[in-house]
């Protein structure tokens, strides 16, 4: 706020008329207003409204039929599934990672911190591929895996780990640099007088740290619940067991059917708005907390 | 030498939860990718990487990826400048929308941004009347990067922009600079490290891109086939072996990517730090 302000409040009293083409820098402020405009509208809007324009093509009647399908409802089921063990397996992981990476003093920190941002860093094809050299058949476990029933690859556990890999540090990021702020006082403090770890956390560090964690959770079922590249190479493809919506959507939109395609993405997109509207609040009450500090 | 005493409790608890964690998602995994890729032969590998089609895959993706991230910076800069610096209706949906690529799946941007840009829809009528075909080209990978791009270069400069003194601009100004001096001399040297920051991660990401990219590139071994969607085909026809030999290859791409990101980003934070 006070640089922006700062800035109008120089040029309006006295040196105002030091930029005697201001009226230049009005009609550049409208080409570039007009330009991001533009941009935004064909490279992101208009996708949006494709997908909604084309699933209703045919009619509501069609529309409902191909979203309430049983293909995608198992789609919407799995995917429901892994989202919620993304999310909360990272929830514990990121609340784990983060207190120990900013409470503490120890070696290898950064080694620590490099490990957990490496899954979003490599492409998600190569993070199926792991997965299958860990869990397929060449793989060193694979008899013990297989004596045990467990089936990791082309199932539905494989696909949960996957989704779990993609979006490995979305919550430990959004926690860490919050925790790194606020600093180790209050806490500090809070332990000399003799509170109990959990007391501290729920008590001191929990209030700092809700909105970021609101906020990497969001993130982190945005991604999990999106993600295409890993789940396919470890799906199989097996319909009604292991395809995810956006494996569903890459199966109807390869048979031609285009319409029930776009449908079942229109479910993936009501989420994806979901998730830009809880962004956008989130970073507004955070913006608000920090001014009235 | 200072003994550190640990206050604070709970390091036992979350550090063994942490590389618990870590172990079965990352650390184990990684291993048998090292176990694996030990078993292959240097020279298996260089004959699957020196391929012609594998070869031209390389070629396709650094190409396109390149060119989508250079755009994504230019339009980036314009994009943090306008919600930094100016004041106009709707500019939070604005903001808000630059997340999109996030939060929207890749397999509908792709099917989206196909079904529009190919001959039969909304934007592709238009440029099919100048004869150029963008879906199932070189092109339609671009759009599809492009999109999948936006947000980083966005979300780097933004913070930089935001901290930066407007104080400087005005001395500039009284010193008798042009707006076009100003802004070249005075904020992009105070940019440029977010910028190419922006440009590497936008770079990285679109490299390993898979989703969006394979329904509107078409898929022509030489001419639109990106390194994931090799990879995707070794492993479907079961040959790990190929498939791992390429996925080094990019590995060690994104690697060298992160470490002239994070070189920059380290000079970054000195800038962000000093900029108050």
């Amino acid at each position: 706020m006070a640089q922006s302000a700062g800035g109008q409040v120089v040029s309006r009293e006295g040196t105002g008329q030091i930029h005697e083409n201001t009226r230049g820098s009005k009609a550049v402020k409208l080409l570039l207003i007009g330009l991001s405009v533009v941009f935004l509208v064909i490279m992101l809007v208009l996708p949006l409204i494709t997908v909604i324009t084309e699933s209703l093509k045919k009619g509501f009647a069609e529309y409902a039929a191909s979203v309430t399908d049983e293909d995608t409802k198992s789609a919407v089921q799995l995917t429901l599934q892994a989202t919620v063990f993304a999310v909360v397996i990272n929830t514990v992981f990121g609340l784990c990672a983060a207190w120990a990476v900013t409470r503490f003093h120890f070696r290898g920190k950064k080694l620590l911190v490099t490990l957990i941002d490496l899954p979003v860093t490599v492409s998600p094809i190569i993070a199926g591929l792991i997965y299958v050299l860990t869990f397929g058949r060449q793989s060193a476990i694979f008899p013990f895996l297989e004596e045990h029933g467990l089936e990791v690859v082309y199932a539905v556990p494989g696909i949960i780990l996957a989704t779990v890999f993609v979006t490995f540090p979305f919550i430990s990021r959004e926690l860490i640099p919050v925790l790194e702020t606020i600093g180790t006082d209050e806490e500090e403090a809070a332990a000399m007088m003799g509170a109990g770890g959990f007391t501290i956390f729920r008590r001191i560090t929990f209030p700092h740290i809700r909105w970021a964690l609101l906020y990497g959770v969001v993130l982190c079922a945005a991604r999990a619940m999106g993600e295409f590249g890993a789940v396919s190479v470890l799906s199989g493809h097996l319909r009604g067991k292991t395809v995810t919506l956006p494996l569903h959507v890459e199966i109807l939109f390869g048979d031609n059917k285009f319409m029930p395609a776009f449908a079942v993405s229109s479910i993936l997109v009501v989420f994806a708005v979901i998730i830009l509207i809880v962004r956008s609040v989130v970073e507004y009450i955070g913006r608000v907390k920090k001014n009235v500090h | 030498m200072k003994k550190k005493v640990r206050i604070i409790p709970g390091f036992g608890l979350t550090m063994g939860v942490t590389l618990a964690i870590l172990s079965i998602v990352v650390l184990i995994p990684l291993a048998s990718l090292v176990v694996f890729t030990a078993k292959l032969s240097f020279s298996d590998i260089l004959e699957v990487i020196t391929r012609k089609r594998v070869l031209a895959s390389f070629r396709v993706s650094l190409l396109t990826a390149f060119i989508a991230s250079a755009v994504n910076a230019v339009m980036g800069v314009v994009l943090a400048w306008v919600l930094v610096r100016y004041d106009f209706p709707f500019k939070r949906l604005l903001d808000g929308l630059i997340e999109l690529p996030f939060a929207l799946p890749t397999a509908v941007a792709g099917i989206s941004l196909t079904s529009l840009y190919a001959d039969t829809g909304f934007m592709g009528k238009l440029f099919a009347r100048f004869g150029i075909r963008i879906a199932y080209t070189r092109l339609g990978i671009i759009i599809a990067l492009i999109f999948i791009g936006i947000p980083f270069v966005v979300r780097t400069v933004q913070p930089v922009l935001e901290k930066l003194d407007p104080l400087y601009e005005e001395a500039a100004g009284i010193l008798g600079a042009s707006r076009g001096q100003i802004f070249r001399r005075v904020i992009l040297p105070e940019l440029r490290p977010a910028i190419f920051t922006g440009f590497g991660l936008a770079f990285g990401r679109c490299l390993g891109e898979y989703g969006s990219v394979v329904f509107i590139a078409g898929n022509k071994p030489f001419e639109t086939e990106i390194t994931p969607l090799m990879i995707m085909s070794e492993l479907q026809e079961y040959d790990y072996s190929s498939a791992t030999a390429i996925a080094l290859v990019m590995l060690a791409a994104a690697f060298l990517i992160l470490f002239l990101v994070n070189l920059i980003q380290i000079r970054n934070a000195k800038i962000l730090k000093g900029g108050h």
